[in-house]
């Protein structure tokens, strides 16, 4: 379902925007428009969709709109010219306590530097959303006290954020934004003031949280590996237009232009690429009730060393080696229950290829990839993540 | 070149303007003198009922909690009491009352407009230049028109007084509200607040240390005016400096003027720390 929609967004810095909208129509780039008219550009004409639960990431480099855009969808910016429907309904055309009322139900901001009110304590920064909505004392201080659990600040109610580190004071205004309870999180490089290690965690509980809270995110960034670890989708920026819009891999594996390609250039792969686009098909397997020399005759046919070993359900339950069969045979056993491995390791189809490497690089197994009830989706081996990693537009 | 053009005729104008509203609205003034009068009058004598030590004290206690500072507590005290020594502690008192009243009136007046200031820029361009141009305006000028509509007496004083101190209860106001980090007014904004409930919530309390430094100005100029009023009958110590000079008596001067001294850094300590004390 589509909870934000984004039409043919412009915004236009200056007095007179029609001069630019028009050679904006005729197709003159930000830097002519600025020449020839000093209007700036802060976007010109954008459209995206943001799906409901979804996190997207507008991602850009400094000045290529990211601000100006996450601005206009509360209107903390008036756009020039477009339109921007939430849950269906026309931002765009609001009226100012429309507005008001949309912000203050719907739509949690958090801000790059915190924008925390210094002289309210953590417990009265985190109520101020419901507070002017008049929420009775009570229940607001209740809902903060719970907001604030949620990211771990439990406690510190009374304290000014002054006396907070940094990563703490983002955490307050990440509970600020939760505490109204609303349905999107607008959040503009909200980790980007903080330590590297620190915005690692954060990003990881971000993450987490979206797995309880489940909202719809737009979180802007100029960080490309912070917009690949969180991002369901991302939205590519330049010069105040979208120059691609995809998920990670997508981006990654096939970039749209020569623009995003050097963008991507330097993204450790390793970290994006997952099991699911290196396993390969897992072609024959074992069952249960074969017999040594039936798993080694397959071993043999596919050329294989090893076999996984599956129940009914095509649960895995194993693997057997090529040798192990041999012996078993000689030893003159029918069944494979005695030779049968079964710690074999085992990964979803999510995992990080980064993981995958150290995994295989500790055992001889390949890997088997399997969902969330044991059934084998997929097999890795070593050579199919060095082809992976080879060629990306490899499919 | 300028020379054969004739002096223009400014002084008769405003003379004009005055005159006009002297003949047609002084009645009002003049019966809002009379009232404010007495109301002054009933304060000082109200201070006056009690015995000095007993307000000495009590005033030195004040500084002390409102500063938590000893020094300025015990320097309220021996200095108090050095005023009553000298025989000045009525003159002081009348001073005092003035130019709390004075102050009472031009922080009710300037922290308003200085609130319309910030908020909207068409106010601010026009309010700034007329403000420039009443601090810079010699003092003395506005005890002429304050007598015509208020009489001679301490109303004058006071009208001239609160004009002379506004400007930077209105300036510090504006400052203090136009400093409000713009990250915080988009978080107001981000939430959903009224107009009414971001200027309560976020710009007034971020802006009260300004507004204080406002509010401390107010009152050193009020002081300094206060003096000079004694020249349209305002009294107080500013009248002991006046009656000095008329006689020529240096050491008189000396003493009245070592008053004015006392109450100013009283005064000063107190609202100075009033205002460092928040957000810390
Ligand atoms: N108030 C303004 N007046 C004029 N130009 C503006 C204004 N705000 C933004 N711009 C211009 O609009 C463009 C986009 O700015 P924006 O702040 O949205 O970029 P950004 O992608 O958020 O950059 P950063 O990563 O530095 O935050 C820039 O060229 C900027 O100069
Ligand atoms: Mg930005």
């Amino acid at each position: 379902m589509i909870k934000i929609k984004v039409e043919n967004l412009v915004k236009v810095f200056g007095n007179q925007p029609e001069a630019a909208m028009k050679l904006l129509a005729q197709g003159f780039t930000k830097e002519q428009i600025l020449e020839k008219t000093k209007q700036a550009i802060g976007i010109g004409g954008v459209s995206f969709d943001v799906h409901e639960g979804e996190i997207l990431v507008i991602m850009g480099l400094s000045g290529s709109g990211k601000s100006t855009l996450i601005r206009c969808l509360n209107r903390l910016i008036e756009p020039t010219s477009g339109k921007i429907y939430i849950d269906e309904l026309e931002v765009t055309a609001m009226t100012l306590k429309e507005l008001r009322e949309l912000r203050q139900k719907k739509l949690g901001m958090v801000f790059q530097r915190f924008a925390l009110f210094p002289h309210k304590t953590v417990q009265q920064n985190v109520e101020y959303g419901l507070e002017i909505q008049d929420v009775e004392p009570g229940l607001r201080a209740q809902k903060a006290v719970s907001s604030l659990e949620l990211v771990g600040l439990k406690g510190w109610e009374s304290n000014y954020p002054s006396q907070l580190s940094g990563g703490m004071q983002q955490r307050v205004g990440l509970a600020r934004a939760l505490a109204i309870d609303p349905d999107i999180l607008l959040m503009d490089e909200a980790f980007s003031a903080l330590d590297p290690l620190i915005k690692r965690e954060m990003q990881d509980e971000l993450l987490a949280l979206q797995n309880r809270v489940k909202k719809t995110i737009v979180f802007i960034t100029h960080d490309l590996d912070e917009a690949i670890k969180i991002g369901d989708r991302i939205v590519l920026m330049k010069d105040g237009l979208v120059v691609q819009q995809g998920t990670p891999e997508d981006i990654l594996t096939n970039p749209a232009t020569e623009y995003v390609e050097k963008f991507v250039e330097n993204v450790d792969i390793s970290k994006v690429l997952t099991a699911q686009r290196v396993m390969r098909n897992v072609g024959t397997v074992a069952y249960l009730k074969d017999g040594p020399r039936t798993v080694l005759r397959k071993m043999q046919d596919a050329g294989i060393s090893s076999i996984f070993v599956v129940n009914n359900d095509y649960m895995i339950q194993g693997i057997v080696m090529a040798e192990d069969a041999a012996a078993a045979i000689e030893r003159g056993e029918k069944s494979v229950s005695e030779i049968i491995r079964r710690d074999t390791p085992q990964v979803v189809p999510g995992t990080p290829i980064s993981e995958l490497y150290t995994m295989m690089s500790n055992g001889s197994y390949p890997l088997a990839v399997v969902d969330d009830d044991s059934k084998l989706l997929g097999v890795i081996i070593k050579g199919s993540i060095i082809a992976a990693l080879a060629g990306r537009s490899e499919s | 070149m300028l020379l054969f053009i004739p002096k223009l005729p400014l002084d008769k104008g405003i003379e004009a303007i005055i005159d006009f509203l002297t003949t047609n609205i002084s009645f009002i003034t003049k019966a809002i003198s009379r009232v404010t009068e007495g109301g002054i009058e009933a304060f000082i004598s109200f201070l006056l009922y009690f015995p000095p030590w007993l307000i000495i004290i009590l005033i030195a206690l004040v500084a002390f909690l409102i500063t938590r500072s000893r020094g300025i507590g015990i320097f309220s005290l021996i200095g108090l009491l050095l005023i009553w020594n000298l025989g000045l502690w009525t003159a002081t008192v009348t001073t005092i009352s003035l130019v709390l009243f004075a102050t009472f009136i031009t922080i009710m007046l300037g922290i308003p407009l200085g609130i319309v200031a910030a908020l909207y820029e068409g106010f601010y361009k026009v309010i700034m230049p007329i403000l420039d141009f009443m601090q810079t305006m010699p003092a003395f000028v506005y005890l002429i028109p304050a007598i015509p509509f208020f009489g001679l007496g301490p109303v004058s004083a006071a009208f001239a007084t609160v004009i002379f101190a506004m400007p930077p209860s209105i300036r510090l106001t504006a400052l203090g509200i136009r400093q409000v980090p713009v990250e915080l007014i988009e978080a107001a904004d981000a939430f959903g607040s009224t107009r009414m409930q971001k200027l309560f919530k976020v710009q007034l309390p971020l802006a009260t240390q300004t507004m204080m430094a406002g509010v401390n100005q107010t009152i050193m100029l009020s002081l300094s005016m206060v003096v000079i009023a004694a020249m349209i009958g305002a009294g107080g110590l500013g009248g002991e400096v006046w009656k000095a000079i008329q006689r020529l008596k240096t050491g008189m001067g000396f003493e009245a003027g070592l008053g004015v001294v006392i109450i100013a850094i009283i005064f000063d300590r107190i609202t100075q720390k009033a205002a460092g004390r928040k957000n810390t």
